[in-house]
C-alpha cells in the first residue's frame, strides 16, 4: 500500500554526478573511476563525506569477475570515522530506495548514494546470462540480446509497435544525446536510414540495442535543515516504489509491464502533469512498453538525456535516469518528472520515482 | 538395455543439478597500483601517500581509504621491513607450491603504513618472531616481471628485533 498522503517525508536529490560514459576505461580501476564522480556529487553543494550519515552503493561482483568488490569501493569514499554503511547487488536506483526509506525513519538527515560499473572487463552478454533463474535457464546461455528479441518479437506480434516504432526511439535518443556531453553514443541519423542496419537478433537491429559502457554515478540525497541548505530549489521525492515480476520468463507477458504500472501507480505518477520522464530502456522497444505501463502520453518528453541508448553504464544507468530528471527540474526546465530504473532479464523488476520541484 | 524414451522412469527423481559456469574477465590494476607493479619490475617497492593524513599506502589502489582522496605522491620505499605478525603453515592444501612447514608473515615495510603478505625463508620456523627484521629476496634481473612473483621471499636482514611500539599501530 502507499503510505497516506502527508506520511512521507520530503527527502530530496540534493545533488548528482556521473563519470563519462566509454566503452572502455582501461587505465583506472574502479576506485580510481570513482573517487572523482564522489568529489564532485559533494563539491556541486558544497559539503564533504562527514556531512552524510549513511552511504548506499549499488554494483556487481559480477561485472569485475572477483569478490566484494563494493568494499573496495568505499576506498572512494573513506569511511572515517566509520558509519552505516549498504549495498545492494542491483542498480543504484535501488540502493537510493533503501536510502530513502532510512531517510524516512527520520533519524538521518543525508545519505550518499553511488553505484559504478566496467562492463567491458568481460563478455556482458554471457555475464548477464547468469541473472537468470540458475536451474531451468541459465545452463542453457540464453544471452540478454536474444532474449530482447523475442521480447520485441512478441510486441510486433501483438500488434504494439513495429521495427520503425523502435527505431523512432533510437533515432530520438541518440539525436537528444547530442546535447549531453557525458553521453557515449550520441548522432542525428533517420529513421529510414536506421531501418536500413542489418539485423544482430531478429528483430532488434544494431540501433535498438544498447551500448556498453563503463561508468559511475552517485547522488546525495537530503531531508530536513539540509536539504533546504543544500538546495536553493530543492527536488522532492514525491513517490517511489519497486516491484518486481516472477523470474519464469515463459510466465510472463513480455509486452506489458504490470510491475512498472504498479510501481507508478504507488509513486503517484498519475497524480499531476508529467513534464518529462527519464526512462531506463535499454533496448529501444522496451521503452514503448514502459510509456504505456506509465500511461505517459505524447505531451512527456521522454529522455532528454538521450537514455539507455546513449549510454548504458550498467548498474547506475538507472541512477542516472532519477539524476537526470532532478537536474532539469533543479535548473527550472521542469517542475514534475518521472524517473524509472529497470533490473533483470526483459524489465523484470522496476523502480519508479516521481520528483517535484519546489 | 533401456530405451532412452523410458529410462527416466526406471531412474528415479533428479537430486542434483551440475551446471558449469566459466567466464573470463581481463583485470585492470588501475594508475597506482600498475606503478607499483612497474616498480616490481625494477626491483623495488613504490608507495603513495596520502596528502591528509600523510600515510604511505603500499600498494596503493589509488585512493586514501580513511580521507577518500587520490594518493598522488609517490614514495620508494626500503627493501627491508618488520615482521608484524606471521604465520606457520603445516596444512597442506590444493595448489600448494611451496614445501610445508613455512612462514607467511605481514611485512611492514620501512617508511610504509601498512603491511602486506609476504614468504619468509632462511629462517627455522621455530624462530620466526614478532619484530623480526627482514629484506626482500628478488629473482634474478632476468626474470623481473611486474608481478609479486618478482618477490622470491624476505628473509632475515640480521639488525636487531624492531621494538615492539614501532609496529603496535599496525597489528
Amino acid at each position: 500500500m502507499s503510505a497516506p498522503s502527508g506520511t512521507v517525508r520530503p527527502v530530496s536529490v540534493a545533488s548528482f554526478a556521473q563519470s563519462p560514459n566509454i566503452r572502455r576505461d582501461d587505465q583506472r580501476n574502479e576506485v580510481e573511476g570513482l573517487l572523482p564522480v564522489i568529489a564532485e556529487v559533494f563539491g556541486n553543494i558544497g559539503i564533504t563525506k562527514d556531512d552524510v550519515d549513511f552511504i548506499c552503493s549499488g554494483s556487481t561482483d559480477y561485472l569485475i569477475g572477483g569478490p566484494f568488490s563494493f568494499v573496495m569501493a568505499l576506498d572512494a569514499v573513506g569511511v572515517w570515522p566509520p558509519r552505516a554503511e549498504s549495498h545492494v547487488e542491483m542498480d543504484g536506483a535501488f540502493a537510493l530506495y533503501e536510502a530513502w526509506t532510512l531517510l524516512q525513519e527520520g533519524e538521518i538527515d543525508a545519505a550518499l548514494v553511488y553505484s559504478f560499473g566496467r562492463s567491458s572487463l568481460g563478455d556482458l552478454n554471457e555475464i548477464l546470462t547468469l541473472q537468470l533463474d540458475p536451474y531451468y535457464m541459465a545452463p542453457l546461455w540464453p544471452d540478454i540480446v536474444s532474449l530482447s528479441a523475442l521480447q520485441a518479437r512478441a510486441l510486433i506480434d501483438a500488434g504494439k509497435a513495429t521495427e520503425a516504432d523502435f527505431a523512432e526511439v533510437a533515432s530520438r535518443s541518440r539525436r537528444d544525446a547530442l546535447a549531453n556531453p557525458k553521453a557515449q553514443v550520441a548522432k542525428d541519423v533517420a529513421v529510414d536510414v536506421l531501418l536500413q542496419d542489418p539485423y544482430v537478433v531478429e528483430p532488434l537491429r544494431r540501433h535498438a540495442l544498447p551500448p556498453i559502457t563503463d561508468g559511475a554515478a552517485a547522488i546525495v540525497l537530503a531531508a530536513g535543515d539540509k536539504a533546504t541548505a543544500w538546495s536553493e530549489r530543492p527536488v522532492w521525492i514525491s513517490g517511489i516504489d519497486h516491484r518486481i515480476e516472477t523470474h519464469a520468463l515463459g510466465a510472463r507477458d513480455l509486452t506489458s509491464s504490470p510491475s512498472t504500472a504498479l510501481a507508478a501507480q504507488h509513486a503517484g505518477v498519475a497524480d499531476g502533469k508529467v513534464d518529462i520522464a527519464e526512462i531506463h530502456a535499454p533496448f529501444a522497444h522496451q521503452e514503448i512498453i514502459l510509456r504505456q505501463a506509465m500511461g505517459l502520453d505524447a505531451s512527456v518528453t521522454i529522455n532528454p538525456s538521450g537514455g539507455a541508448l546513449a549510454a548504458n553504464p550498467m548498474m547506475s544507468a538507472g541512477l542516472i535516469r532519477i539524476g537526470e530528471a532532478a537536474s532539469r527540474i533543479a535548473a527550472g526546465q521542469a517542475d514534475r518528472a518521472v524517473a524509472h530504473a529497470t533490473s533483470g532479464p526483459c524489465l523484470q523488476q522496476n523502480l519508479v520515482c516521481v520528483l517535484e520541484g519546489a | 538395455m533401456t530405451d532412452a524414451t523410458t529410462a527416466g522412469a526406471d531412474v528415479g527423481p533428479v537430486t542434483t543439478l551440475a551446471t558449469p559456469i566459466s567466464l573470463d574477465f581481463d583485470f585492470t590494476p588501475g594508475v597506482a597500483q600498475s606503478r607499483f607493479l612497474k616498480a616490481l619490475a625494477t626491483g623495488t617497492f613504490v608507495g603513495q601517500r596520502c596528502p591528509v593524513c600523510t600515510k604511505v599506502y603500499v600498494p596503493s589502489r589509488g585512493t586514501c581509504p580513511t580521507d577518500g582522496v587520490a594518493t598522488t605522491e609517490e614514495v620508494v620505499l626500503s627493501n627491508s621491513g618488520t615482521v608484524t605478525t606471521f604465520c606457520v603453515v603445516n596444512v597442506p592444501f590444493a595448489g600448494q607450491s611451496i614445501e610445508i612447514p613455512y612462514i607467511c608473515a605481514q611485512i611492514l615495510l620501512d617508511g610504509a603504513n601498512v603491511s602486506f603478505m609476504g614468504l619468509i625463508q632462511e629462517i627455522p620456523t621455530d624462530q620466526i618472531r614478532m619484530g623480526l627484521r627482514v629484506e626482500a629476496v628478488w629473482v634474478d634481473d632476468a626474470d623481473l616481471t611486474p608481478s609479486l612473483a618478482s618477490i622470491k621471499y624476505f628473509r632475515p636482514n640480521g639488525e636487531t628485533d624492531a621494538p615492539y611500539e614501532s609496529y603496535e599501530e599496525y597489528l
